[in-house]
């Protein structure tokens, strides 16, 4: 529940509902993208997020994603365990 | 020096460590607390400890919201669950946190609808699912998770949902440390500020710990380096007689935090005038109850919780070790009555923990040290 995941966002869906499909530890994913599209923050297909919850939480550049995704498999069982939940998720 | 191969980049952790070695004052003892949980593992995981000269003791913080969360609280959240109209979801970190006649699990076992969720979204449509029945949301977290808990509400409000309620445990990171910082029992030098609770409430809460007590802070990353970077940003610091709040983690945090979040929890929940913690007792303003707004979706009202306080067992010393007054392997139970396996105290129950990080990864340096005890 604490560790965030990076995942990069393949569609925004709605921006009403303010939906995203994203692509997280391999799996496609819905997510909520409000805290980091308003006002002149924008996400875009393509971009890194930190996803906590389901939620994006920050951007993150494409770097920055990829060592915090290797640092997390480094963790082992926790980064497991969160994935297996994140595949059980279905956000409408 | 061992672990420090493991790292991705070797050659410049040597480096940081070795700078931090040469900064350290042999006649000194500093204690350096890192807040958050997630730092706690990852110390563990790696080994940092072992990179860091003798005179630098890691104090683990009260940042695991699992393992801050009283007796009294998880029992209350274990009457709802047994509630037969209720659908009962919640992160599988609580599931098998003990309250004081079992955990989730067990309920579980016993007949109660409880549900897994990855995130509070998910417990918005089992309620949208199953209109006759009534879902609760067991919201545990620091402002890491809030805010995700405040948008879901906004939203279930926004469709008009009215079967989903909330319990909420929400807690706040900054009062607890200024609990630890007034607390005799402990003396501190530094800190290593939350990295993932700082992108929401951003860096200028923590310049507290500098202005009224006169300690450092360094809001850090996750990875190894990150944590050695930072330890070096606060010898440097205390070598160099400065006082401040600096952010390490930049490429993530911002200054001001997410403006998003704070505006969306600021509708939702209002702060509690005190809110018990485990091992630190009752600390005023530290923890989040839904706001008059939302009272519509509070769990405590609509299922009149009674806010009864229980001790921990006896031999439980969770407590001292939140408060960094023990180390994990100094409990009298640690790793014989209470292990990962069988927990007696939520410490060993989250994966960021102080005791099952310590159980999991930190037996190597603890034979050490208690070798030389």
């Amino acid at each position: 529940m604490c560790l965030g995941i990076p995942g990069r966002i393949v569609e925004i869906l709605d921006e009403d509902l303010m939906l995203a499909k994203a692509e997280v530890g391999g799996v496609r994913r819905n997510i909520n993208i409000g805290l980091v599209h308003y006002a002149d923050e924008r996400v875009e297909a393509g971009d890194w997020v930190l996803i906590h919850v389901g939620f994006a939480m920050s951007k993150l550049n494409e770097a920055e994603a990829h060592s915090t995704l290797q640092a997390l498999e480094e963790i082992g069982e926790a980064y497991e365990q969160e994935l297996e939940e994140l595949r059980t998720s279905q956000i409408e | 020096m061992k672990y420090v191969d493991e790292f991705r980049n070797a050659e410049i952790a040597r480096a940081v460590a070795a700078e931090i070695a040469a900064l350290t004052d042999p006649h000194r003892h500093y204690k350096i607390m890192e807040v958050c949980g997630g730092h706690t593992h990852t110390i563990y995981r790696h080994g940092i400890k072992d990179l860091l000269p003798d005179q630098i003791e890691l104090v683990h913080g009260p940042g695991c919201p699992v393992c801050v969360l009283p007796m009294g609280r998880v029992d209350e959240g274990i009457e709802i669950a047994e509630r037969p109209e209720v659908i009962f979801t919640c992160f599988g970190d609580m599931m098998r946190v003990p309250g004081s006649k079992g955990n989730l699990l067990e309920v579980k076992a016993q007949g109660a609808d409880i549900r897994m969720v990855y995130s509070p979204l998910d417990a918005l449509r089992i309620a949208r699912d199953n209109p006759d029945r009534e879902v609760v949301f067991y919201a545990i977290g620091f402002e890491t998770t809030a805010p995700s808990t405040a948008l879901t509400l906004q939203r279930a409000k926004k469709e008009g949902i009215e079967n989903i309620s909330v319990f909420c445990n929400h807690v706040t990171i900054v009062p607890p440390v200024r609990a630890l910082l007034d607390s005799p029992d402990l003396r501190l030098d530094a800190f290593i500020g939350p990295g993932h609770v700082s992108t929401v409430i951003g860096c200028r809460p923590y310049e507290f710990m500098p202005k009224d007590y006169g300690k450092p802070c360094v809001v850090a990353g996750f990875e190894p380096l990150d944590l050695l970077q930072s330890i070096l940003m606060l010898m440097r610091q205390l070598d160099e007689g400065r006082c401040e709040v600096e952010n390490q983690y930049g490429r993530v945090v911002l200054w001001e935090g997410n403006l998003q979040a704070l505006k969306s929890m600021a509708e939702v929940f209002e702060l509690r005038p005190y809110f018990e913690w485990r091992g630190l007792g009752f600390i005023a303003q530290s923890a989040l109850k839904i706001s008059p707004a939302y009272a519509a979706f509070d769990a405590e009202l609509r299922y009149s919780t009674p806010g009864v306080r229980v001790a921990d067992p006896k031999a439980c010393q969770c407590g001292e070790v939140l408060k960094g007054v023990l180390k994990p392997h100094e409990c009298r139970v640690f790793g014989t009555a209470c292990t990962p396996d069988h927990p007696l105290g939520a410490l060993m129950v989250s994966s960021e923990g102080a005791c099952a990080a310590y159980y999991n990864f930190g037996r190597k340096s603890f034979q050490k040290v208690g070798a030389r005890e």
